[in-house]
């Protein structure tokens, strides 16, 4: 029965209002909804009011008070699923389900809904259907899945074809995710003993000498903001505070980036031992993991390690030997929202509340979770600190460049050849990447995502690194064929609009203008003006709190700045001014009501 | 003793107490930086960003910034004005404020900075999104059109056990400010006079009132908002 | 020199803006002096006879036949004004600018408390001599460009006086903090 699901849910996480999340994962992955009645249920037992309660769930895309469908079908909605043929598999999905995007049909068996990027952006389209992956979806395969789901088949058993390689077939995973590891460097290469850093040199090492190391390879934040991993550690390991956490930051949201999600399949060991790297350095006894809600497949697979990981004594209790240092992991499931990836936004969910960022000062370092000092890490970055501990942080300086040392994982897709994760060094020239992964008549891309810059061929010399061209490593390549203004840059925006968390006045309210502003240019009622209010309004993004505010009129601004001429040859000519109003579009909804034809 | 540091404001020199919030150092000096979301004596939490000053170059809000010594603020400037004009604006297309139909008008902090702003017309299109009104409580009425999710209600208004009456529904531009079912009904007088007064606009009134002041002898029917400063 | 030629309209608007017009007593007596009206309610001009330096709009559009006015006031004035809230941001009219129209004429003239039952034609009016109406009432300079806004409801004749002699003389606009009022 439905409130069992909702009282077994509560005491599972001992009432703990900082489990929330948890709490409403369970009941919606278990019942496709949340209910008044649960919503009651865990106000009361919570002691949290009801709007509290609702403030949660309504902020996560994944969360919801009505009824999704028994089988809740996501279907990515990226410009990379929409390159890939998504609008055929979309229509496919519409007739043989019966009912349209955002619906259920009427039996309430199967819901259709749009969902941001999945990191699947070598394998679009691709799809969630009760939390499992579904990739290069097609008419054919579409109508597989629908007839399974009409037979009542398990979501899980309905792969026909095939698994994905590498950990994708494990035991634990059974998914059809492919990996398309290009390239790997020392992050990825499979060269390494798990445990040995652990047992061989923290042993050896105080926890300063440790940070010292770190900050020797000088290795950047691999999350995008590019923060000196060592001095961040420093900075929390003398922050005062009588418990510090390490969190991991798998939100991995930004559409177009899916390394984290392959570092997650194949070297989930990597990573942890990372964290625990992490932990000793700056003293805390707890990791949390914070999985995005797309990668929940990778869930139980990620447990299973860690449970085994702490079998070997590398988690737990005086871990590898050394006395007295306890710490160990917990994985946390977010819900559905891009801004969780910001370090402030994802610390709130893990307290189990909206994912609003906090103000800074004060940091993270200084007063994170739970109030108490927190570093929060990249996926790529913890699993760099064990190989810097391995070779040496002097090795690490010695890859990439001067000032860009070690290596970065990328995610490139679009069009090219071989999409997928390569790992270089520092220092390739954006030439360098294209001619890597097969892609030529390049017209432009969009580099670090949607809030990184959409670059043309004239900045194709430019280089990788942290004084020219930073990334968290997401490339999405357009040919000639795409309209980069209709397809793309509206798609991002669009994706901004969604993904404000809305607390800031410019971030949720101008980011739908400039939109409207994109839109009147490409009706064609646009004049000369427009594109000086586009550059004059998006100034005003600058004094939102968070990144998202401050890069979500990026795909416009940087569109406008490297493809002017774009914009300028959809501009009513001549014109000074022009509002857009359009008569014939004013009146057609009341002539349709009162059935009139319409006369000018 | 606590330590005081220098600082100045558009050249000014300024002393403040060290730590203290820049927003309070200003006042502190007799100098107004105008603000919206904030509410004296509550934890701030940026949000209209209309107290963003400059330093180094960069935005910050006034209202959740500390004054570092040395720091050099730029406030009353033309590019400073028209950002928080801007916000001002936005705010007007953004919700629906009919202010010649608003109990409010003549006490709303909104319109006051666009008085002060010399707001003639928004620069942005009118959005004109459906709101409601929700009437279902017996001390206040929470009219969803006028809310600028500024979160002072939110911030300022618990019951005895600590818990939000007001609280955010939803994000991005449909963010709503909901009121709780059994609280909302169960609001002491003094809380729901508390929840009237922080709200800087119409969204939150009382029932069965409305228009009480006569027109000249409202807050900011004859001088500015922020008048009480020097400068 | 010919005196500046004033014209004046209502669209979507109540008339108030007008009336503080004539509010401005025995100033009225002045403007006459100061200017010419051309087409304008107040002296029953219905279509422009000459070019106008100034036209004053109360009220926004909520109908094509506002759309006309206001277009043709656009070709005739060389200064528009939108004077009066209803023209700046559509005023009260656009209460109903959240709801659809569909719904917006069904309250009118199906299911609203007085109409319930007494149209059992069900028709909602759709004659072609009447205006056809806007799927919302738009301020004035969503449709034209407008020149000047005098903002207030109605605007005080304070403001209307000060910004019209300004505008004739070429002064510069002086505005007290007291006449710039959104009520
Ligand atoms: C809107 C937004 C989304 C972000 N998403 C991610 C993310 O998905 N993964 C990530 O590691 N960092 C993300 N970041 C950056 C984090 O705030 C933070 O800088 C990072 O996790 C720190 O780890 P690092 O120093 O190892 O890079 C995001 C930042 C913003 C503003
Ligand atoms: S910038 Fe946008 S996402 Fe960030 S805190 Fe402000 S409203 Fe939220
Ligand atoms: S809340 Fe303020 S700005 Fe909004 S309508 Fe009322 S008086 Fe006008
Ligand atoms: S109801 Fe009033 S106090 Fe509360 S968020 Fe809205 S505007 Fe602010
Ligand atoms: S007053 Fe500082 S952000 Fe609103
Ligand atoms: S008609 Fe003058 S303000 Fe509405």
């Amino acid at each position: 029965m439905e409130n069992d699901t909702v009282y077994s849910a509560i005491s599972k996480y001992n009432q703990d209002k900082t489990r929330l999340m948890d709490i409403l994962i369970e009941i919606q992955d278990n019942e496709n909804y949340i209910s008044d009645d649960a919503v009651r249920i865990i106000s009361e037992k919570l002691e949290l009011s009801i709007v509290d309660v609702e403030q949660t769930i309504s902020f996560y895309h994944f969360l919801s008070k009505k009824s999704l469908g028994k089988y809740t079908i996501y279907l990515n909605n990226s410009v990379i699923s929409n390159m890939n043929g998504r609008q055929i598999v979309a229509e496919t999905f519409e007739n043989e389900v019966g009912c349209k995007f955002g619906k259920v049909t009427e039996d309430g068996t199967i819901g259709l809904f749009d969902t941001a990027c999945i990191g699947m952006s070598d394998q679009e389209p691709a799809a969630l259907i009760n939390g499992n992956v579904f990739i290069h979806l097609t008419p054919f395969r579409v109508k597989e899945i629908v007839r399974d789901i009409r037979a009542g088949k398990d979501v899980k058993n309905m792969h026909t074809s095939y698994l994905g390689g590498g950990q994708n077939k494990s035991e634990y995973l059974k998914s059809v995710v492919r990996n398309n590891i290009m390239r790997m460097g020392p992050v990825l290469s499979d060269d390494y003993n798990p445990g040995t850093i652990i047992k061989k040199k923290l042993v050896q090492l105080a926890p300063e000498q440790v940070i010292e190391e770190i900050k020797t390879s000088n290795i950047r934040g691999r999350g995008g903001a590019g923060f000196p991993t060592g001095f961040k550690w420093e900075f929390c390991r003398k922050a005062k505070g009588d418990k510090k956490y390490i969190l991991c930051n798998a939100d991995e949201g930004e559409p177009g980036t899916f390394k984290d999600r392959v570092i997650l399949t194949e070297r989930p060991k990597l990573l942890f031992e990372g964290m625990v790297i992490a932990g000793y350095s700056i003293g805390a006894t707890e990791g949390i993991l914070y999985l995005r809600y797309e990668y929940k497949y990778l869930k139980n697979y990620l447990e299973n390690i860690l449970e085994e990981t702490r079998g070997k004594n590398l988690l737990g209790k005086d871990i590898g030997g050394i006395k007295g240092f306890n710490f160990d992991i917990r994985i946390q499931l977010g819900a559905g929202a891009y801004v969780c990836g910001e370090e402030s936004a994802l610390i709130e969910s893990v307290e189990g509340k909206r994912g609003e960022p906090r103000d800074r000062p004060p940091f993270p370092v200084e007063k994170g979770y739970n109030d108490c000092p927190t570093v929060v890490n990249n996926v790529e970055t913890l699993c760099s600190v064990v190989k810097i501990m391995l070779n040496g942080g002097e090795w690490y300086s010695s890859l990439g460049t001067h000032e860009s040392t070690g290596t970065k994982v990328l995610s490139i897709s679009g069009d090219c050849r071989y999409p997928g994760i390569y790992e270089v060094e520092w220092g390739l020239t954006i030439s360098d990447i294209l001619d890597m992964v097969g892609a030529t008549g390049v017209q432009a891309i969009q580099v670090g995502g949607p809030s990184g810059s959409l670059i043309g061929p004239e900045e194709f010399e430019r280089k990788l690194c942290y004084s020219d061209l930073v990334t968290g490593g997401s490339f999405i390549i357009f040919n000639y064929n795409r309209d980069l203004l209709k397809n793309v840059v509206l798609n991002f925006t669009d994706f901004f609009i969604e993904e404000s968390c809305g607390s800031c006045v410019p971030c949720r309210a101008m980011t739908p203008l400039l939109k409207q502003k994109l839109e009147k240019i490409l009706s064609g009622n646009g004049v000369a003006n427009d594109l000086e209010d586009i550059l004059k309004w998006g100034k005003l993004m600058k004094t939102n709190r968070c990144g998202l505010g401050h890069t979500a009129a990026n795909p416009i601004l940087t569109s406008l700045k490297n493809f002017r001429y774009l914009y300028e040859e959809k501009l009513e000519r001549g014109k000074e001014y022009e509002t857009g109003f359009n008569l014939e579009q004013a009146v057609s909804e009341s002539c349709e009501a009162t059935t009139r034809v319409p006369n000018f | 003793m606590a330590d005081i540091i220098n600082f100045t404001i558009d050249g000014k020199e300024c002393m403040a107490e060290k730590g203290i919030f820049i927003l309070q150092a200003a006042k502190e000096n007799d100098i107004y930086i105008p603000s919206l979301c904030n509410y004296e004596g509550v934890k701030p939490q940026g949000s209209c960003r209309i107290c963003s000053i400059k330093t180094n170059g960069q935005f910050v809000t006034a209202c959740t910034t500390p004054v570092a010594d040395g720091m050099e603020i730029e406030n009353n400037t033309d590019e400073i004005n028209d950002m928080r004009k801007s916000i001002i604006e936005l705010l007007f297309v953004e919700g629906n404020h009919f202010c010649p139909a608003c109990e409010m008008s003549g006490d709303c902090e909104l319109q006051a900075l666009a008085y002060r702003f010399q707001m003639m017309v928004p620069r942005f299109i009118y959005q004109f999104p459906l709101r409601e009104i929700d009437a279902r409580h017996p001390k206040i009425l929470k009219d969803q059109n006028r809310c600028i999710r500024c979160k002072r209600c939110i911030r300022t208004i618990k019951d005895e056990k600590g818990r939000s009456v007001f609280a955010f529904y939803g994000r991005g531009k449909n963010i709503e400010v909901n009121v709780d079912p059994v609280l909302g009904s169960k609001l002491t007088d003094k809380l729901a006079a508390k929840a009237i007064e922080v709200c800087p606009v119409g969204s939150i009134l009382p029932r069965e009132k409305g228009f009480r002041t006569p027109i000249g002898q409202r807050k900011f029917d004859h001088e500015p908002i922020g008048s009480e400063y020097k400068h | 020199m010919s005196k500046p030629v004033i014209a004046t309209a209502t669209l979507a608007g109540c008339f108030g803006c007008h009336m503080s017009l004539l509010d401005i007593d025995e100033k009225i007596l002045d403007l006459i002096e100061l200017v010419e009206f051309n087409k304008s309610p107040i002296d029953d001009i219905k279509n422009f006879t000459k070019k106008c330096d100034i036209g004053l709009i109360e009220g926004g559009c909520c109908n094509s036949e506002n759309v006309h006015v206001l277009k043709d006031f656009r070709n005739n004035c060389k200064i528009l004004i939108s004077f009066g809230e209803c023209a700046i941001m559509g005023g009260l009219p656009a209460f109903r600018n959240p709801i659809p129209i569909k719904e917006c004429l069904e309250e009118a003239y199906l299911n609203g408390p007085s109409v319930k039952g007494h149209n059992e034609s069900g028709i909602l009016p759709n004659d072609d001599e009447i205006p056809m109406m806007l799927d919302k009432v738009y301020p004035c300079h969503e449709i034209v460009k407008i020149d000047y806004f005098l903002p207030g409801c109605p605007p005080s004749a304070e403001l209307i006086w000060n910004a019209l002699t300004a505008l004739i003389s070429g002064k510069e606009m002086n505005l007290p903090y007291e006449v710039i009022k959104f009520d």
